[in-house]
């Protein structure tokens, strides 16, 4: 069971506004769907490793040469906000 | 509509523009007015016109692209409010060796918002209806791109699979839709939703335009580490029979509770098809099925809610307009992701949080060993392990709209291959009172020549017409 506090500080970690009016629901979602996995409790996995990857990916470096990237205008020109030769963005402790 | 032009499979298109028998600007005028025409909601885009042509072995061939890959000047929003209108500035590795095959871009198809769902319900641009019965759902994420190929809007389209996304809408529209080995196609360019499970497939007509098609789309990508490429040349397959092949039921999980009886029936039928060409059927286990399931819904939303962080209202797509840059993100987020969104970035944001770690994520990476390890099991006896790829026939629109859990059961089926990173085709295998059941069959990693060889002798024997299904739409 996820509580309110919990769900608050999961969402503030994801950077997640949730309204007043979406908690309780949203809390009572997330804790049914954490019971249901919670049946992974139930299997041994003594001395079962974890796979965070499948397949062999060894030796996938390149030779470190400088190649062409996105210019910046093209990487400016999808931003909702840009001055200069920047992403513009609010300030971190507001006006 | 020309009723010639449509009748072919994207294979005879492609040989008939190569011996001058059809023009490409026909064949591509012919889909883009059915795929302008489209009632069933499966585009989000359509071009104008075709790009310029490439000689290759898809031969000027129109392709439909899920939303989900990234085409340059072209929009590519992923289902999700939050990337309305972005139009990236690069093409994704697998659209471009399609289009250097000779493969022409025909429109990109609405899905699941990051390919997050089982019905094509969770996109922001709306529901996907199914051709056969447009009170019901198309399956997702793939929806989009199953039910313009269903329909005849388009000759074949690209998809993605993380947990059944083109399994599953493939078996949903009674299409065939090939989930690769993990690491066979590059990831660049695709949206990621789950890095470690993502892979692109063809949705098709047959098994042999699914072998067409795959054969261009596979390959190395310097710019994907993960991508290993094919150790082998992909090959047509002529196969019409099934002799000296195994083919393994896991026996519990397909009589177990859900599946519906008709899709159990068209299953039976399916093995004694099988039979009759010579198989030998046995029975195994997937113990750790069930466990599956819970292990890939922690490990699919954990990954998810690292890679959608980059969603911040910063370099591109949506912002909200907030005075300071935490209300700034943390609104973007809110107004920009769907509900099934939101409800993964939370699940996989708490089972990676401190505390938690070891008891979902850990412990969910070390079941999805013990699932491949029993796959790897079954493959050391069996050529393939074979399967109904959902427990159901296509459900209604809104079914199961308020219950996530009912919707996550839809991929009962296709999840362990998923977890286990292996091979799996879905193909129609009949009718359940009058709509589609798939089949899938499922095979060791790289196994693909051998799965389209199998699944093509048993889609000449079962004779399936998914003709019926073009009417659906005028155009």
């Amino acid at each position: 069971m996820i509580d309110r506090d919990e769900l608050l500080h999961v969402a503030r970690l994801a950077r997640l506004a949730l309204h007043e009016d979406e908690l309780e629901a949203t809390a009572a979602e997330l804790s049914t769907i954490l019971d249901h996995v919670a049946v992974i409790e139930e299997l041994d996995l003594t001395g079962v490793e974890p796979t965070a990857h499948i397949g062999e990916v060894a030796d996938s470096l390149r030779a470190d040469e400088p190649r062409p990237s996105l210019a910046r205008e093209v990487a400016l020109a999808r931003a909702p906000a840009v001055r200069d030769d920047g992403f513009l963005v609010p300030s971190p402790q507001g006006e | 509509m020309n009723d010639a032009i449509q009748a072919l499979s994207a294979a005879a298109a492609a040989a008939a523009i190569a011996d001058g028998g059809l023009a490409r600007d026909e064949l591509f005028e012919h889909y883009r007015a059915r795929a302008a025409a489209d009632q069933l909601n499966a585009f989000t885009w359509v071009a104008d016109q075709p790009a310029a042509p490439v000689d290759g072995p898809l031969g000027g061939v129109p392709l439909a692209v899920k939303d989900l890959f990234c085409t340059e000047a072209v929009p590519s929003q992923a289902g999700s409010r939050i990337l309305e209108g972005y139009c990236p500035p690069y093409t994704a590795t697998a659209v471009t060796n399609l289009e250097q095959a000779g493969a022409a871009l025909l429109g990109k198809t609405n899905q699941d918002e990051f390919a997050m769902g089982s019905s094509n319900e969770n996109s922001a641009y709306g529901p996907v209806l199914n051709p056969w019965d447009r009170s019901r759902v198309p399956g997702g994420s793939s929806g989009g791109s199953a039910a313009a190929v269903a329909a005849g809007l388009a000759p074949w389209a690209l998809g993605t699979d993380t947990g059944g996304s083109i399994r599953q809408p493939a078996a949903l529209c009674g299409i065939v839709g090939l989930k690769p080995t993990y690491g066979a196609v590059s990831r660049y360019g695709m949206i990621a939703f789950a890095s470690s499970l993502d892979s692109a497939g063809p949705l098709t007509r047959d098994v042999t335009d699914a072998a067409l098609f795959y054969s261009q789309l596979v390959g190395r990508d310097s710019a994907d580490a993960t991508s290993v490429g094919f150790p082998e040349p992909i090959e047509l397959p002529s196969s019409e029979r099934l002799d000296g092949v195994t083919l393994a039921v896991p026996t519990a999980l397909v009589d177990g509770e859900g599946v519906e009886v008709g899709v159990r029936e068209s299953f039976e039928a399916s093995l004694e098809t099988a039979r009759q060409l010579g198989a030998t059927i046995t029975s195994c286990e997937i113990p750790s099925a069930r466990f599956a399931l819970s292990a890939y819904y922690v490990i699919a939303p954990a990954e998810a809610s690292s890679n959608l962080a980059r969603f911040d209202g910063v370099r591109y797509g949506f912002r909200a307009e907030e005075k300071s840059l935490d209300a700034m993100y943390t609104e973007t987020r809110h107004d920009g992701f769907g509900a099934e969104v939101k409800r993964r970035i939370l699940i996989g944001t708490y089972a990676l949080s401190s505390g938690y770690y070891d008891a979902y994520y850990g412990r969910a990476q070390r079941v999805r060993t013990v699932v491949a390890r029993e796959l790897a099991e079954i493959f050391r006896e069996a050529d393939f392990i074979v399967t109904p790829t959902s427990p159901t026939v296509a459900f209604a629109l809104g079914e199961r709209t308020a219950d996530p859990l009912a919707m996550y059961f839809s991929d009962l089926f296709t999840i362990p291959m998923s977890l286990a990173g292996t091979p799996a085709i879905s193909i129609p295998s009949g009718l359940s009172n009058g709509l589609p059941v798939g089949l899938q069959i499922c095979g060791p990693a790289f196994s693909e020549n051998k799965i389209l060889s199998a699944a093509r002798a048993l889609e000449q024997a079962i004779g399936f017409d998914g003709s019926v299904a073009w009417g659906a739409t005028s155009g």
